[in-house]
């Protein structure tokens, strides 16, 4: 069971891709909903929003506890804004657990959302030449820890990196048809990490 | 239509963002900065709320730019604008001004009483109101990347927003149950295109994301869209009509994130001070129905 974190955000997206794989999924808005979960989906939407409910509804800890202790996540977009160690465009509070800095809002408003060709710098991991990425209001990751590893680039931004059980892209696999992104997540829930 | 294009899928892209959230009308930064802080997802920028077009009448066109620009700039978060029905003019301004969203909106007065936009010219995305499906399939046929049920704006009163929920709900629920031949009568009687007639048959949901407005209040009145099957919810003059608008926009943000769970929704409820008082629609117009604009 797969749980996707639907307090705000396109996580009907989520949970249509991965129950198109034959994946089960949980919509987790309490923290009992966390319960016996085999990996977790940060969705995109809207992180200022997403961060106070987390607050608010007592899911902050446990998501935190859960990820630090190996759970697989998918984070995309708003979710990586969540995870990074520090964000910035404006400064808000994160959980800190991917060693990154993220800049919101990096490549400009609406207008700037795009579908793009982006490269794979590990086809160890990903064995395509380019993937599909749809970015919306998109943030960019900079600063990256050396546990960071890049998987994918846009031009030279990494726009999906992994680190140990933490997969994470700026853009939305959710929101193309047959992601590989999904698949990698799903081989990270299958091997426990 | 092409929903697989590029273009139209990062417009509808920025709606499935927005969804599970709630999109505040705002009428200057501080306004602005009230939504962000209560989890606003995105604000629409106006000169005047709804309740206040209502009350003082006279043409309302879109914003000024000052006023826009300045609550772009108050905000993190998505800033929408409104532009008139028809009025290709003011939504290539919006377009060029860099809003994330464009409403073209019955609750400002119509430039045109026979057309929409062309929204496919536009890479901005639009939302627009309907009443029913027919309306809503119209719109997207016209480009709209979002729908949102009309309700009635500034009325502080949710029937009409039921009402508009429970049609489009009721006529796609039809939809699925009819025949291929079937479905071109339908077309007919909807007043929409055979072939979104026949995606939502196939899909039993329109092919955008369907938030509802007009009229919400309360974080019960929210939560009730929701039930009703909306994705997310606008709130226009119920907030910052209200005795307390930091404290209920924040209590309808979350009774919209728990809709499902009646304690959540206890909660949200207590301490929020005097609502907007609210209009009798039944007791409004024709002419004085917000929601009639538009076909």
């Amino acid at each position: 069971m797969v749980g996707i974190l639907a307090l705000q955000g396109d996580f009907a997206a989520h949970r249509h891709a991965l129950s198109e794989r034959g994946v089960a999924t949980r919509e987790v808005r309490k923290p009992k909903d966390l319960a016996g979960l085999a990996g977790l989906v940060l969705p995109g939407g809207e992180s200022t929003t997403m961060l106070k409910l987390l607050a608010e509804f007592g899911l902050d800890a446990p998501v935190k506890e859960s990820v630090a202790q190996g759970m697989p996540v998918l984070a995309t977009c708003a979710g990586v804004i969540l995870l990074a160690r520090e964000v910035q465009n404006p400064p808000q509070p994160s959980l800190g657990l991917l060693d990154a800095a993220v800049v919101r809002n990096a490549y400009g408003r609406q207008l700037a959302s795009t579908v793009a060709t982006l490269e794979v710098a590990a086809p160890d991991e990903l064995p395509f030449p380019t993937l599909e990425g749809v970015f919306i209001r998109a943030p960019k990751l900079v600063q990256l820890g050396s546990g960071v590893k890049v998987l994918a680039k846009r031009g030279q931004d990494p726009v999906l990196v992994r680190q140990q059980n933490i997969l994470a892209a700026t853009f939305h696999p959710e929101l193309s048809p047959k992601h590989p992104v999904l698949d990698l997540f799903l081989q990270l829930v299958r091997r426990g990490q | 239509m092409n929903f697989a294009s590029p273009e139209f899928r990062v417009k509808v892209g920025l709606s499935e963002m927005l969804k599970g959230g709630v999109i505040m009308d705002v009428t200057d930064a501080s306004q602005a900065r009230i939504a962000e802080e209560a989890g606003a997802v995105a604000v629409m920028a106006l000169e005047r709320v709804p309740a206040d077009i209502r009350a003082e009448g006279g043409v309302a066109r879109m914003a000024s730019i000052e006023k826009i620009e300045e609550i772009m700039q108050a905000v993190s978060i998505p800033v929408m604008a409104k532009c008139r029905i028809g009025h290709a003019a003011e939504a290539r301004i919006l377009q060029a001004l860099q809003v994330d969203f464009i409403d073209e909106s019955e609750v400002l007065t119509p430039a045109d009483e026979e057309n929409h936009i062309w929204k496919h010219d536009f890479k901005v995305p639009f939302v627009c109101g309907c009443r029913n499906l027919g309306e809503a399939l119209r719109r997207i046929a016209e480009g709209a990347a979002m729908i949102r049920t009309k309700g009635e704006a500034g009325s502080g009163n949710i029937v009409e927003a039921v009402r508009h929920l429970r049609a489009v709900q009721r006529e796609i629920r039809r939809l699925t149950t009819l025949a291929p031949e079937e479905l071109v009568a339908a077309a007919k009687e909807l007043e929409a295109p055979l072939d979104l007639v026949q995606w939502v048959a196939q899909n039993g949901k329109l092919p955008v994301p369907n938030f509802a407005a007009g009229g919400v209040a309360t974080p019960a009145d929210a939560a009730l869209c929701m039930m009703l099957g909306a994705e997310s919810v606008f709130v226009g003059s119920g907030i910052f009509k209200s005795e307390d608008p930091a404290r209920r926009a924040a209590a309808i943000v979350k009774a919209v994130a728990q809709w499902q769970d009646p304690q959540a929704l206890l909660e949200a409820s207590r301490h929020l001070g005097m609502g907007m008082r609210g209009l009798d629609v039944s007791r409004l117009t024709p002419e004085e129905m917000l929601s009639r604009r538009g076909w």
